[in-house]
């Protein structure tokens, strides 16, 4: 009897070890994007633009050509290379502190111009590497080193929605939120990543998936409780969906 | 040989860019440099190249890093207060060891200042500028020719040595037409392979990564000592500068960019009354031509430091110097140009005439 690979892992992730804590839904985003890039068959024309925060490592774990870009500006880095490289294929891996606070600018640029790149926008409703400050995106009431009594609306403001704001950009060629708290949504998950990479691979615009990821270090609660506390809490503050999608069916 | 024409100092620098093969433009509309992006986003279609106009001074710099990690020439423009937002990026690209030219028309400042020129950056520009331990080449035009030149080896000095150039002139050397001769036009292919390094998709080789970062400080602390290596080889090789009759000159004035020129006039002008004064003038001013200045210094009567700024590259200047003759500085700030008259005025004061 002859045994069959039925499971391996992605070609477009090195051998590093991930240096996410344990039951950080990053693994799996990296994962789901690595898979991605190895079935459209474009890891040796890719390059990856990490961002600042937990995932400022992504230039070792993805097995792409790869750079960190000064904190917020991973889409005006993309934007430079593939204006330089129009025939390769870039993506950004950015955190909410990342994309969502100091680098607004650069990403609603980069959406509004159509840039063809690909950005994985990963919501956690907390600032990670830092240590667990208030991210724009942290919710109201929520408890965070720098909200010890809770984000209030009067003095921090409101959670900022991404996807909301980034839909308006006439470039935007695929747009949705998804999360990866079940098996079936990281499926869904990975569904979006593709579209978001063939809006870019079929020069149609810019493409982003803002996914709902947790952070049990931070959120202090387990891997389990926090799988539960983003369904419970997250979703209800950030809709799924596919807000854009120029890509149609046919893949 | 390309025939003299008629020129603007900033779309000469822009021509000259083209020419050098610099086929991506980004920049962000500050004032006195907009000729520059303006002439850029009319030619570079003509020659199959990219401008893009940015959201800003902070997202052009990124842009400008992202091109350069793919190996390819890429150039930005700016001016003073558009020159502080990128400091940050700066550091990233000369840590990352990426090649590109980034060209400054000094204004009035600080804060917002003025519009008029100035040579107010010239610490920012040679002392570092952004965070951490980095040099940047820093060239200094004080003609529309030479701005022409010396943005053609700003290039090829990127390249050569993976580190970003900055070309730092002011509203004078960018707003004046001169005639100018331009440099051919580089056949493409020619241009430096960057293949050991550069972001190109990992087809058939290892990853490659470009980045400013290490977690290990030891690590962190190798990629120092590296750009230290580097920078005694550029500061061994890259030293230019210019002498005006320093034959037999008894004061030296010291100058660059648009006040070297006016110091011209002076020199000629105290010739005439009797005072043997000529010029030394930085071209480069990072690395500065320190040990030549020394030597020329000795025994002089008087070195006359003048600049555009509250005495900025005069520091370098007493560097050199030492104590081998007295040093005296002159200057306007705030976007005041001085005249050869109040110069040359301010110089016989210095000597008791």
């Amino acid at each position: 009897m002859a045994f069959e690979v039925i499971l391996k892992k992605p070609e477009a992730l090195t051998e590093r070890e991930f240096t996410y804590c344990p039951g950080c839904t990053h693994g799996i985003i990296h994962r789901l994007v690595a898979e991605v890039i190895d079935e459209l068959g474009i890891r040796e024309k890719t390059i990856a633009v990490a961002p600042i925060g937990c995932s400022v490592f992504a230039y070792h774990f993805f097995n792409t050509d790869a750079t960190v870009a000064a904190h917020g500006r991973a889409p005006a880095v993309a934007t430079g290379m593939k204006r330089a490289r129009p025939d390769l294929y870039v993506f950004t891996y950015q955190g909410d502190g990342d994309l969502a606070a100091i680098g607004t600018a650069e990403i609603v640029h980069a959406a509004n111009r159509g840039e063809k790149i690909t950005t994985i926008f990963v919501n956690n409703a907390i600032y990670g590497m830092t240590g667990g400050q208030m991210a724009p995106t942290t919710l109201l009431g929520m408890k965070t080193t720098t909200t010890p009594y809770g984000r209030s609306a009067e003095n921090d403001g409101y959670p900022l929605h991404v996807a909301e704001i980034i839909k308006e950009a006439r470039g935007v060629a695929f747009l949705a939120r998804t999360k990866v708290n079940t098996p079936q949504d990281v499926v869904k998950t990975k569904k979006a990543i593709k579209k978001a990479f063939l809006a870019q691979i079929k020069g149609l615009g810019f493409g982003m998936v803002e996914v709902l990821s947790t952070c049990p270090t931070n959120w202090g609660i387990d891997p389990v409780s926090a799988l539960k506390w983003l369904e419970q809490h997250m979703v209800p503050e950030y809709p799924l969906g596919v807000f854009v999608d120029k890509v149609g069916d046919e893949q | 040989m390309s025939e003299r024409v008629l020129v603007k100092g900033t779309e000469a620098i822009g021509e000259a860019a083209i020419r050098a093969g610099c086929r991506l433009f980004f920049g962000y509309p500050i004032t006195p440099q907009n000729e520059l992006p303006e002439y850029m986003s009319k030619r570079m279609p003509e020659v199959g190249g990219t401008f893009l106009q940015t959201e800003s001074e902070v997202a052009t710099i990124n842009m400008v890093y992202g091109a350069a990690c793919t190996g390819t020439r890429v150039m930005t423009s700016t001016s003073s207060p558009g020159f502080s937002l990128m400091q940050e990026g700066i550091s990233y690209m000369a840590c990352a060891q990426l090649p590109a030219v980034i060209v400054n028309v000094v204004r009035g400042g600080p804060g917002l200042g003025d519009i008029q020129p100035s040579q107010g950056d010239y610490w920012q520009a040679t002392k570092g500028g952004g965070h951490g331990d980095y040099k940047l080449i820093v060239l200094a035009p004080s003609t529309v020719q030479e701005a022409v030149d010396l943005t053609y080896l700003a290039f090829d000095l990127a390249d050569e040595y993976r580190n970003p150039v900055l070309i730092i002139a002011d509203g004078v050397i960018g707003q004046m037409m001169e005639p100018v001769t331009f440099p051919e036009f580089r056949d493409l292919n020619t241009l430096p392979n960057h293949g050991s390094w550069a972001l190109t998709g990992a087809k058939g080789r290892e990853k490659h990564i470009v980045v400013s970062f290490d977690i290990d400080p030891y690590v962190l602390e190798k990629m120092n000592l590296e750009l230290v290596e580097k920078y005694k080889k550029i500061e061994a090789k890259e030293k230019r500068w210019e002498e005006y009759k320093l034959d037999d000159a008894e004061v030296v004035i010291t100058a660059f960019g648009t006040v070297a020129r006016i110091a011209k006039s002076v020199v000629e002008q105290a010739r005439k009354e009797g005072i043997k004064v000529g010029l030394f003038r930085p071209i480069t001013l990072w690395p500065f031509p320190y040990e030549r200045l020394e030597e020329i210094s000795k025994g002089k009567k008087l070195i006359f430091d003048v600049e555009m700024n509250m005495g900025q590259m005069l520091e370098d200047v007493k560097l050199a110097v030492k104590d081998h003759a007295p040093i005296e500085y002159y200057g306007r700030l705030g976007g005041v140009v001085p005249t050869p008259d109040e110069i040359l005025q301010a110089l016989k004061s210095k000597l008791g005439r």
